[in-house]
């Protein structure tokens, strides 16, 4: 019988590329005679370009041209044209539109130069003369201004707060037991290694090849071919190795826009990278502020929940996530108010960034959850499976399948729960204090319809492609996995293509809906080509002609009849006999609506933590922690395991490190770089230890997919500020929690 | 601003001289002409089309572009390409050696990447520092691998990599 993969622990099949360098991300194709881009930023936060002075720049030797908004090729003048698979509700930032400055950072001169030296050196040498206006950057300074957002087209996958219920206000002043908090986030950017880069290749008259990095090569194709008024089938857009992305990818940056029109006008192939400096200067996490008022009966079951969530956005869209909808998912309340608004400010549009607004309102909700347990003098695991649900409450649907209290057991388990003390500051080890946390996570479990093609060839290898990502997310080997078991094939004979707008249609990938949408596609293009099989075969020998499809196993790279009528027949004779000598099956995965729509469809966590807090210096240092995710079938429990681990390596870096510091008198970041923007490194990580309590659920997809990308992260943060106040007896509600915060509260010596 | 303007007035224009530098690289001689302001890591990539070392940040604050240099780890983006005439140097492209290096195949063992960016780096910095000889268990590996950005954060799978490699005797 055919080996199955699906479930086993493979290595990665791009891994032997990745390990001897030769996997090649965007800026690495070498094409004869490339031409180098170099950008320059706006120094101001908001004005106008009065005068930009290029002399020097221009006579810089190798120098080609010098584009700036007086003099760029016109681009399509409808705004909606440049309005991407992921763009707000707004108009787009257009680069060098317009002489306006909105942001700082902003893109305002490309240098196009013969070796990439030139050009950055002409950079340097261009001098900008503006006429600057007072600009708004402080989102703490105009909190009272916050607007509902705008709706558009993204808030459909982004639905905004449900209605309130009840008297949610009113019931949380009156109830016996009570927890608030006011929870400040700074701005953060995704930082991946990689940074973003163009190699644009000009084919011809109105014909490009482009290498870019992204999350949605499609997204970038019709981006393309609607600003610059190409025809779609003459852009192909090409990224089969990203280095990372975190959400950085879900739109075209302004690398792209800039490269493709340096070529055009050119006619030449063009490269254009960013600096690490301007890896600051598009997206990232916006700032919030979120204020929660939970309240509970006097048995600790929860009577109230109020949260509330301002959070930055551009002057030019209103870009939203999901923030304040997640505690009623979790926790039954008769009483809710939950209300999300918006503050315009002088700054680039904030982007989705690894688990956006999960990440950000859930250590409010958490936190807070948290509080209240204490409150109610109940230990914080026991407070939850009081309050613990099967039906998501803000819809009334019950969840399609929800592992969390055997998440909570087994990850109580192996952390060794029992044995903490619940009093704060009661836990000491050496000179340290240490704090033990926990909390739950949640993200939603969505799939898109998604097309995949599955080719057979006559020496018997099977390709299935897509045109959907691999940013390390392990898509190039699970797809593999399915394939193989769908077809019965040794996984050494199938291979999966991504990365690539010429393949079968696939939308941006994030949200954690990867796995589920491609997945479902794989399925349904191979179950194509089995079809397919068959009927060839049925033409080819007679045991067959009468067989119906479910008389056939399809194992073993070829067809048996179950009742052993006949002798099997493999693929490779079925394919070598026809005309093509391939067989094709071109299918789109949908998602079942049906089925779907009756349930609220969740991956959970749980998430416990242990940290040493240092009393003289205020360092807070995670040495262990455990996470238990129930997210539906694990397709490879070692890459899902590493998605689940650098969920957690985020958390740490969300609740300890990172943060964009902006110096407000030039609405600047002050630290843009990864010197200065603190990320952690290999010493910071100590021992991490994830579990699967997998869940059969066939509900959200055949396969039972639910996704990880967000899992990992969301319920990390939370833990460790619990783990901080069980440690210290404060709450540091201002993340990232620093040194300064932590001594300010927790040391007797202040 | 006017002080911008005044600096940038009299800056020079004319490219700077290009040198004659010959360095060896994954055993192979290469006679180059390079001009004082590329730095080895562009060199590798952009003239050499060894683009398995990567570009993370160009200040040697990443780690992503470390190669080895006389057997030694250093960030190629914080040296200039004229400064290693004579020298030998190993990219990542040069340390499978018929099959692939043991820390290599440990890296895929272990799981210890994901978008695979900042791997070249780390395991050409692993190569390096467990030949540095300072490493004695995990905490000391943990630190001295510390120069080595990983935003995806595969760094436990990392450190068992190395030590399986450690552990595997090649470096005793």
């Amino acid at each position: 019988m055919q080996q199955k993969y699906i479930g086993q622990p493979v290595s990665r099949v791009d891994g032997e590329a990745k390990v001897t360098g030769s996997a090649k991300y965007a800026a690495e194709f070498n094409v004869p005679k490339l031409r180098y881009g170099y950008v320059v930023n706006s120094t101001i936060a908001k004005g106008k370009i009065i005068k930009i002075n290029l002399e020097r720049a221009m006579a810089v030797q190798g120098v080609i041209k010098i584009y700036t908004h007086e003099n760029r090729p016109s681009t399509a003048w409808l705004s909606f044209n440049y309005a991407d698979m992921d763009a707000p509700p707004g108009k787009p930032f257009v680069p060098m539109h317009n002489n306006k400055i909105v942001y700082n950072g902003q893109p305002i001169a490309m240098i196009v130069a013969e070796t990439f030296e030139q050009a950055r050196y002409a950079a340097s040498l261009v001098t900008v003369e503006y006429d600057k206006e007072e600009h708004e950057s402080d989102l703490h300074a105009h909190l009272t201004e916050a607007r509902l957002p705008k709706k558009g087209l993204a808030t459909l996958l982004k639905p905004g707060p449900p209605k309130p219920k009840g008297e949610a206000e009113k019931i949380y002043e009156a109830s016996p037991v009570k927890a608030a908090g006011t929870f400040v986030h700074g701005i953060e950017h995704h930082n991946p290694m990689e940074m973003f880069a163009s190699t644009v290749v000009y084919e011809g008259e109105k014909k490009l090849t482009i290498f870019d990095k992204t999350q949605g090569t499609i997204n970038c194709q019709l981006y393309v071919a609607n600003v610059f008024g190409l025809p779609f089938k003459n852009v192909r857009v090409i990224s089969h190795y990203v280095g990372g992305a975190f959400g950085s990818g879900l739109r075209p940056q302004y690398q792209l826009f800039l490269a493709v029109m340096a070529s055009l006008d050119l006619k030449k192939s063009v490269r254009l990278s960013m600096n690490r400096h301007q890896m600051f200067t598009f997206g990232h996490r916006p700032a919030t502020v979120q204020k929660t008022k939970f309240g509970a009966n006097d048995v600790g079951k929860i009577q109230a929940i109020n949260h509330e969530s301002i959070g930055e956005t551009s002057q030019f869209e209103d870009y939203t996530e999901i923030v304040v909808n997640w505690a009623n998912m979790l926790y039954p309340s008769p009483n809710t108010k939950l209300q999300y608004k918006l503050k315009p400010l002088d700054v680039a549009s904030p982007m989705d960034m690894r688990a956006p607004g999960g990440a950000t309102g859930l250590h409010a909700v958490e936190v807070t959850i948290d509080e209240l347990a204490y409150q109610a003098k109940m230990d914080p695991v026991d407070f939850r499976l009081l309050n613990y649900t099967d039906m998501d409450q803000t819809t009334e649907k019950p969840y399609s399948s929800k592992e969390l209290k055997e998440c909570f057991k087994q990850a109580a388990d192996k952390f060794g729960w029992k044995n903490r003390n619940p009093e704060p500051r009661s836990m000491r080890r050496n000179h340290k204090l240490i704090g033990w946390g926990i909390a739950t996570g949640i993200w939603e479990a969505m799939q898109l319809p998604t097309r995949a093609e599955a080719v057979l060839t006559a020496d018997g290898k099977l390709t299935v492609s897509s045109a959907t990502s691999d940013f390390g997310t392990g898509t190039y080997t699970v797809m593999a996995q399915i394939a193989a078991d769908c077809m019965g094939m040794d996984l050494a004979d199938v291979s999966f293509k991504l990365g690539d707008s010429d393949m079968p249609f696939a939308p941006i990938s994030g949200g954690s809906f990867t796995a589920a949408s491609t997945g479902t596609a794989v399925q349904a293009a191979c179950l194509g080509l089995r079809k397919k099989l068959l009927k060839k075969a049925q033409k080819m020998v007679a045991a067959f002609t009468e067989a119906e499809f479910d008389d056939i196993d399809f194992t073993d790279s070829g067809l048996h009849l179950k009742n052993n009528s006949g002798p099997p027949l493999s693929y490779r004779e079925i394919v070598a006999a026809t005309k093509e000598k391939t067989l094709k099956s071109k299918n789109m995965g949908w998602p079942n609506a049906m089925k779907q729509r009756k349930f609220t469809r969740a991956t959970h966590s749980a998430v416990f933590v242990e940290v040493e807090v240092d009393e003289d210096f205020g360092i807070v240092k995670v040495t262990r922690m455990v996470t238990a995710v129930a997210a539906g079938k694990i397709l490879n429990p070692k890459t899902a395991r590493s998605q689940i681990l650098g969920g957690m390596v985020w958390g740490i870096s969300k609740a300890l490190r990172e943060e964009s510091v902006m110096d407000h008198r030039f609405g600047k970041f002050m630290n843009d770089s990864l010197a200065e923007y603190h990320l952690p490194v290999n010493a910071d990580i100590n021992d991490l230890e994830v579990i699967f309590v997998e869940e059969d659920d066939k509900i959200v997809n055949d396969l039972g997919i639910k996704g990880l990308g967000e899992i990992g992260l969301v319920a990390v943060p939370p833990a460790i500020a619990n783990a901080v106040f069980h440690a210290t007896g404060k709450r540091v509600n201002d993340l990232p929690i620093t040194m300064d915060k932590v001594m300010d509260y927790a040391s007797p010596l202040v | 601003m006017d002080e911008n303007i005044t600096a940038v007035k009299d800056a020079p224009v004319a490219e700077p001289k290009s040198h004659p530098v010959t360095i060896n690289i994954n055993g192979q001689q290469h006679q180059l002409l390079v001009q004082p302001w590329v730095t080895l890591l562009d060199a590798l990539r952009e003239k050499l089309d060894l683009t398995g070392t990567k570009k993370g940040c160009d200040h040697g604050q990443c780690g992503a572009c470390t190669v080895l240099v006389n057997g030694k780890r250093i960030n190629s983006c914080l040296t200039l390409a004229v400064m290693q005439n004579g020298k030998e140097i190993t990219t990542i492209e040069g340390i499978a050696n018929g099959e692939m290096h043991p820390m290599q195949q440990a890296f895929i063992k272990y799981d210890a990447f994901q978008c695979g960016y900042c791997t070249p780096g780390q395991i050409c910095s692993a190569i390096g520092m467990l030949q540095e000889g300072h490493a004695t268990n995990r905490e000391e590996v943990k630190e001295l691998m510390s120069g080595n950005i990983c935003r995806c954060g595969a760094y436990s799978n990392i450190v068992e990599a190395i030590m399986d490699v450690k552990e595997g005797g090649q470096y005793e």
